[in-house]
């Protein structure tokens, strides 16, 4: 956030949102990220500023047939079409900031 | 002011890990130094696999460990009987190694010994099934314990720590005729996690396994040396 901040010339922008997208097949609770972003940006540039989380699903698929599914834990993640194990992961471990509103004053 | 503005950024929010993962892989291969990433819950077995595991290794290898532990030295001090380098990384309240506090060990240790004499790198993690997983050290495989006593349904409970890993080493299986363990069931849920996964299963009591993953590094070693 820093170094794309200097580049915009942070003295002369109010970042109004980050926009996250976080995969459902990460170690992350959206929840917990946003309730430690806004205790850290506490008095500082970023303090107006909110984030949003876009979850992007988790999503396999099947090697046999290769559909495309969404795996479940209670099916041990197997693909439901051919009951095969989890090979290839199409989304869900995306951690990213996908963009940042701001505005210039 | 003007009316609002989106920069599409498409960063990983991991990035700077990710970069000094990067520059400490760089590190290791420039040294011809194989690092393995140990991770497992507190408690599966960890120290004491290298503790045995260094007992051999060691005699046909140049071995080092990096240490980590959240608030003490205890697993280092056990380890440094070997007689190997080790160095100890203290993370606080951290739950994890994270790619700069392996740097600052490597650092460290680039003051014990020129780590161009080394073969292999040891890196043990912070007991903990969670963060470690998604935190890059910069090491060249993952590998993963899981002890019986955990329970059958960990790798579907926490399937990113067994999905990333390049071999899952199941530990204490001397124990299995002592408990209502279904060692089957957890090699299933282990494939449904990740098939692709190398399982070993191992006893640091019996040493049953620990040729298998002897085995395993050595030939990592030796492929990685001739590459």
């Amino acid at each position: 956030m820093e170094e794309w901040a200097e580049k915009k010339n942070k003295k002369k922008i109010v970042v109004e949102k980050i926009n996250l997208k976080i995969g459902e097949f990460t170690c992350v609770e959206p929840i917990s990220l946003i309730n430690t972003f806004n205790a850290a940006v506490l008095g500082s540039w970023l303090d107006s500023s909110e984030i949003t989380i876009e979850t992007i699903p988790f999503e396999g698929k099947c090697s046999k047939c290769n559909r495309l599914y969404f795996p479940k834990k209670e099916n041990g993640y197997k693909s439901p079409c051919c009951n095969f194990n989890l090979e290839e992961i199409i989304s869900g471990r995306e951690l990213k900031i996908a963009s940042i509103d701001f505005k210039e004053k | 002011m003007h009316l609002p503005i989106s920069d599409k950024i498409e960063l990983n929010i991991l990035h700077q890990n990710s970069h000094q993962a990067e520059k400490n892989k760089i590190k290791f291969n420039n040294y011809n130094l194989l690092c393995l990433n140990i991770m497992s819950s507190p408690g599966a077995g960890k120290t004491r696999l290298l503790e045995i595991t260094l007992e051999d290794l060691s005699k046909k290898f140049h071995s080092a460990v990096l240490e980590g532990d959240m608030t003490t030295n205890l697993d280092a001090a056990r380890l440094e009987k070997l007689n190997i380098p080790v160095v100890p990384i203290t993370t606080g309240r951290a739950c994890h190694l994270d790619a700069n506090m392996v740097s600052g060990g490597l650092k460290l240790l680039e003051k014990k010994i020129n780590p161009n004499l080394l073969d292999i790198l040891l890196v043990e993690n912070v007991g903990n099934l969670v963060c470690p997983a998604e935190f890059e050290i910069g090491e060249h495989f993952k590998v993963a314990l899981l002890s019986i006593t955990e329970g059958e349904d960990k790798p579907l409970k926490y399937p990113i720590m067994f999905r990333e890993a390049d071999l899952i080493l199941i530990t204490k299986v001397d124990l299995l005729p002592h408990l209502n363990f279904d060692i089957n069931e957890l090699k299933s849920n282990i494939a449904s996690t990740n098939p692709k996964a190398d399982v070993i299963e191992i006893s640091s009591i019996t040493k049953s396994g620990f040729h298998l993953w002897q085995d395993w590094i050595s030939k990592k070693i030796l492929k990685f040396k001739n590459n």
